[in-house]
């Protein structure tokens, strides 16, 4: 099999807009936690939300003129918006922004998004509601569809390989990660801009979520404190927005290009609940055999992972059977490496979080240092015996990661990525 | 100009996205505009709101040019 490295990176993230700015504000412990600004929410019971801050640009701000001119923008919904800038500094980022003839027909995109165009769908359908269907836009459905953002973006960048894109919820992101290095690696493609974006923020799919009780609701008055995964006083996710994005490619055409190369993706594995479809199973059997088939992948051993970026979202019930799913897998490995939960800091990205949290993640292993769990502060009885990095972030050598993402229906994802030696 | 070719003009730049002074009276939405079939029924969307009159989907696909739409517009509002 064909091997697959990372050689770009992009991420548009509720701690501003860019890798290093999201990176460095994790590493220093913030929070990208707030109340909802984009709607009046003051009828909702979760009103703490992690939105991407908006801006001119200057303090790591996200302007989307950098990337989109406002007359496409007003067409498409954030979630669009997101991918294409996270994928422009992607692309940017590896040097692939121009492949010619062949190459660029060895191109591909599989970006997706756990949810799509919801805010537009709602606005949408309150205007057709009241004012009938000739007032809806015909951007209406090119600018809500989930793979619109692989098509957008092979449009911008003419890459005319396979265009595809993942819906698979919370686990999209990794999912996209796992399946375009695949293509890679069966000969498909030689690169493939590959990772998830998400703007589900608006009033029915912040009602849907809390309706359906997985969002954080008794900490509206103190926005910071309400991501607190594997903390006793946790009570459901907080909703991120934002999207990450990674350039994969085929280690040799990295190396005659002379790419510079953040990771290699050496262990993916899936596996189905076939449980329910909002809860996890109870006995964590789905995450277990995710991770167990990554690392029989990867032809590694449990003690051969160093860091584990884990879904931890902050639900009573995930948190725990995540970590239980951990121990069980890892054995006496568990005490020698370090688990944390990014989304203590970005809140809840859905269907961007796997490709955020694998970028996170290969940085982490760049620079040896583990990203904190925030909010951490009373672990419940069943942490004892591993390092989930409370609060501050913590220097560790880190030769190979292991990032989770479980999404509703039952649907998991473990990708492996490894340090790149020849 | 008249008010209706001033208030044409001014939405066509802003929905395409053009400079101003490329839309002379003859120009072509799509011809010499870079508008697609998209950006065409949005137009007329937004001439339709902007002067209050209804324009037909087969009145719609005649109107090419910024002319045509002047000449519809005056014609029906």
């Amino acid at each position: 099999m064909r091997r697959v490295v990372v050689t770009g990176l992009g991420m548009v993230t509720p701690l501003g807009d860019g890798v290093e700015t999201s990176w460095s504000r994790i590493l220093s412990g913030q929070s990208g936690a707030g109340e909802i600004t984009r709607f009046d929410a003051s009828n909702s019971v979760a009103r703490v939300v992690c939105e991407v801050p908006v801006g001119d640009g200057s303090n790591g701000t996200f302007n989307a003129d950098r990337y989109m001119e406002p007359k496409d923008r007003r067409r498409v919904d954030d979630f669009i918006v997101y991918g294409i800038a996270a994928a422009q500094q992607a692309i940017e980022d590896a040097g692939w922004t121009n492949p010619q003839g062949e190459e660029a027909e060895r191109s591909g995109v599989m970006i997706g998004s756990g949810i799509g165009g919801l805010p537009g769908i709602e606005e949408s359908s309150v205007l057709m509601h009241e004012r009938g269907p000739r007032r809806v836009s015909p951007h209406f459905i090119p600018g809500r569809l989930i793979n619109l953002v692989s098509g957008q973006v092979s449009i911008r960048y003419g890459l005319k390989g396979p265009n595809h894109a993942v819906v698979t919820a919370c686990s999209t992101g990794a999912h996209a990660i796992g399946d375009a290095a695949r293509l890679i690696m069966l000969d498909d493609a030689d690169v493939m801009v590959a990772g998830g974006a998400e703007a589900a923020i608006c009033p029915v799919g912040v009602a849907g979520f809390a309706q359906a009780k997985a969002l954080s609701t008794r900490y509206n008055d103190t926005p910071e404190k309400a991501s607190r995964p594997w903390d006793e006083g946790r009570d459901g996710f907080v909703m991120g927005e934002g999207a990450g994005i990674v350039v994969l490619e085929e280690l040799e055409h990295a190396k005659k290009r002379g790419a510079k190369i953040y990771g290699e993706i050496v262990g993916y594995g899936m596996s189905g609940d076939a449980y329910h479809v909002t809860a996890p199973a109870p006995d964590g059997d789905g995450a277990f055999r995710a991770m167990r088939a990554a690392l029989k992948r990867a032809g590694m051993a449990p003690s051969d992972i160093d860091y584990i970026n884990a879904h931890g979202t902050s639900t009573p019930l995930g948190d725990e059977i995540e970590l239980g799913a951990v121990k069980r897998l890892f054995g006496d490995a568990v005490s020698q490496l370090s688990m944390s939960s990014t989304k203590s800091s970005i809140g809840h990205l859905l269907g961007a979080a796997g490709a955020v949290e694998a970028i996170f993640s290969m940085l982490a292993m760049q620079q040896n240092i583990a990203p904190p769990t925030l909010n951490l502060e009373n672990p419940s009885p069943s942490c004892e015996g591993i390092d989930l990095v409370p609060l501050k972030a913590k220097e560790r050598p880190i030769r190979a990661i292991l990032s989770n993402s479980f999404g509703f229906g039952g649907t998991n994802a473990s990708l492996i990525i490894k340090e790149f030696t020849e | 100009m008249s008010d209706t070719a001033e208030r044409v003009k001014k939405i066509v730049v802003e929905h395409l996205g053009v400079e101003e002074a490329k839309v002379t009276e003859n120009a072509s939405f799509i011809d010499d505009l870079g508008a697609d079939s998209l950006d065409t029924v949005e137009l007329v969307m937004a001439f339709e709101e902007e002067f209050g009159v209804e324009i037909p989907d087969d009145a719609a696909e005649k109107i090419q040019t910024v002319k045509d739409a002047i000449d519809f517009i005056d014609a029906n509002s």
